[in-house]
């Protein structure tokens, strides 16, 4: 199984985890943009999961309850965005970065005192199974949340897709006008899909702080945020198409240095730069004219909504 | 409002330069600047030169006032930094990072009444640029004999930074001390293109020892390969770097390199107090107490913990220099000859792997 001195099976295990936080921030993210909002700031709502995580696991001394804190902290922050976008209309992509830069900030300043502290270990889900040679540590050897990243995907896709839910949030994005025609209140639908998003980059950030690191440093997520918007872009916002671009995005991550590693003669500066090439040309590739993908980006995404217009 | 940009920085820049007169006869108040590359919150290098800078908030109390900016980018915005720092009113600024060398001295050549001080570079093109740096090799070697020693799978790992000379010498004297302890041993160095980027790190430390690595020495910032190495349950060991590190203790850290910046701000800002200042060249090491060899712990044997602890010992006396030859470059060709020791200008400018060490160095 080894290609180039490089092993596929812990290579393939290691990019499914290091793909997690960012495949959950871009899951999240992808919700919020197909309800027509774009929020750019999920590098800061990251940021905010990875402290908020990491204090309530060291409190509870639970991962779970970490976890949970994670995606609350991630959602609070994003309240922030909401109220201001919803409720004053305010431009949603300067409102965005300024949530990035409040989240590195509030985060460095909560995460005071929590260096060099240990969280409480997240084990594998399945123990001894993952020691199964191939089959085990591809598919059994990993923790819980890798496997609810998964779930979530599938969830986000069957939701969008088969139920009235999906259908609502669509057609908020795509014509917010006629949602709110027909007797929808698009701004609470909005704010649904904001805390949505908040939560999932929330959860990613906690993945950081509690297992791929296992501590809290400043700026601990270090621009995972900004690779999951690209990602939702990537994907031309289909949820299966999130999963694919975060495991390349991830895998191109861990294989540049396992090349490295294997003694591989091709110079690092190509791979390093390797996933966001890949995200240009697919930029490139869907606006260059007819394609459906072009077509894929909701109508309304990026503007502000309200009922008096 | 560019004229009156124009007309303040003017203004300012005669106030400094009348201060400057005071410069001989010594200063009542120093205000002291840093420029940190990562956050303090790192806990490896960004965090012991904060520690050398509170070191000196105490020395001087009154005298001196400090002042530093965290996340600033190697670059262009170094020089933005540096340039408000120089108006700000600051006497001594300190740049901390490898990547700052063009910045600091194209803003010294501004400010000549600035004093900046320079950390790892070798560019001194005015006279208010001086450079400090430390003999972090001489740790590395401490490192390398305890890396030959514990690992088992006799393959040993390093996380390097980027291609300059400080990490290529640290490479380098990490293996050639390793091979003398083990002559079977073989290195694998990672490049993560990065001083500071913790999920990196971590990423790295993996690929290192899912390929069979199970020492780990890096050369980044961060506490996260040693976070990694941890998972392994006592297999794979590491090394505090920069910093302690002794949360990691007694394993995976089982010793660590400390930088200890303190006494050496302490002494530039105190000779700037009694006017005794002159533009240096420092590079002190173990003997001069500007690199500190952290506990080596109990997952050490003992004899072994003797023997690394007496290498650090002859280091800081000066009987033992961690390149002496024989040593061929990489290529084969002779570098040191037979019981000669490296000349520091080799080392400083640094830019090939010797002799056994695999792979290229990234252009």
């Amino acid at each position: 199984m080894d290609i180039a001195g490089i092993n596929l099976v812990t290579l393939i295990a290691s990019l499914m985890v290091a793909a997690v936080p960012i495949l959950l921030a871009a899951i999240g993210e992808l919700v919020v943009e197909k309800s027509g909002v774009l929020n750019l700031g999920v590098e800061g709502m990251m940021i905010m999961g990875a402290i908020g995580g990491f204090m309530v696991a060291v409190a509870t001394g639970s991962p779970l309850m970490g976890f949970i804190g994670g995606a609350i902290g991630g959602a609070v922050l994003s309240l922030f965005f909401a109220v201001l976008t919803l409720g004053f209309l305010a431009n949603q992509v300067a409102t965005g970065l300024a949530l990035t830069m409040f989240g590195l900030g509030l985060s460095s300043l909560m995460g005071q005192g929590y260096n060099g502290v240990k969280p409480p270990p997240t084990g594998a889900l399945f123990g001894p199974l993952g020691d199964i040679p191939v089959i085990g540590p591809i598919l059994l050897g990993h923790d819980w949340m890798v496997y609810f990243s998964i779930l979530i995907v599938a969830v986000v896709w069957w939701v969008l897709r088969y139920t009235r839910t999906g259908l609502i949030i669509r057609a908020v994005g795509e014509s917010h006008d006629a949602a709110h025609a027909l007797g929808y209140n698009v701004a609470r639908i909005r704010l649904l899909c904001i805390m949505f998003g908040g939560a999932m980059a929330g959860l990613g950030g906690a993945y950081v702080s509690l297992v791929r690191v296992p501590q809290w440093v400043d700026g601990i997520t270090a621009g995972a945020g900004w690779i999951a918007l690209a990602i939702v872009v990537f994907a031309s916002w289909k949820p299966w198409r999130v999963l694919l671009g975060a495991y390349l995005f991830g895998g191109i991550t861990v294989l540049q240095l396992r090349l490295q590693a294997a003694g591989s003669s091709i110079p690092v500066e190509y791979l390093s730069m390797a996933p966001y090439l890949i995200t240009i040309l697919v930029l490139v590739i869907m606006s260059s004219g007819r394609s459906k993908a072009a077509l894929n980006a909701p109508a309304a995404l990026g503007q502000n909504f309200h009922a008096s217009r | 409002m560019l004229r009156r940009t124009l007309l303040a920085s003017a203004a300012l820049g005669l106030g400094l330069s009348l201060a400057s007169g005071a410069f001989a006869a010594g200063m009542d108040k120093v205000k002291a600047c840093f420029v940190y590359v990562g956050p303090i919150g790192d806990g490896g290098w960004t965090y012991q030169h904060h520690q050398g800078a509170l070191e000196l908030q105490k020395a001087f109390g009154d005298k001196v006032e400090i002042a530093w900016q965290e996340n600033v980018p190697e670059g262009a915005d170094a020089e933005r930094v540096l340039t408000q720092m120089a108006l700000g009113g600051c006497n001594i600024i300190f740049t901390t990072s490898f990547g700052y060398m063009d910045a600091t001295n194209a803003v010294a050549a501004k400010f000549p009444n600035v004093m900046f001080e320079h950390a790892t570079g070798f560019k001194r093109e005015h006279p208010n640029v001086s450079t400090y740096n430390a003999r972090f090799y001489e740790g590395r070697a401490v490192q390398g004999y305890l890396a030959g020693k514990m690992t088992k799978s006799n393959k040993i790992g390093y996380i390097a930074s980027f291609p300059i000379p400080e990490v290529i010498m640290g490479i380098n004297s990490y293996y050639l001390n390793a091979k003398k302890a083990n002559p079977n041993v073989e290195l694998t160095v990672v490049w993560a293109f990065t001083w500071f980027d913790p999920a990196k790190e971590a990423d790295a430390a993996k690929a290192l020892i899912d390929s069979g690595v199970d020492v780990i020495a890096s050369h980044t910032d961060s506490t996260a390969p040693l976070a990694e190495a941890a998972k392994s349950e006592g297999k794979v060991v590491g090394f505090g770097q920069a910093s302690d590190m002794a949360e990691y203790k007694p394993s995976p850290r089982i010793s660590s390199i400390i930088d200890n910046w303190g006494p050496y701000y302490v002494k530039r800002v105190g000779a700037l107090l009694d006017g005794s200042y002159a533009q240096a060249d420092a590079w002190e090491g173990i003997s001069g107490g500007e690199v500190k060899i952290g506990e080596i712990t109990e997952a050490v044997p003992a004899d072994v913990k003797a023997e690394a602890e007496k290498i650090r010992d002859e280091i800081a006396a000066g009987t033992y220099h961690p390149f002496t030859g024989p040593i061929n470059k990489q290529d084969g060709s002779p570098w040191l000859a037979e019981g000669q020791t490296a000349p520091d200008g080799d080392l400083l400018g640094m830019n090939f792997y010797v002799e056994g060490v695999t792979g290229d160095i990234p252009k």
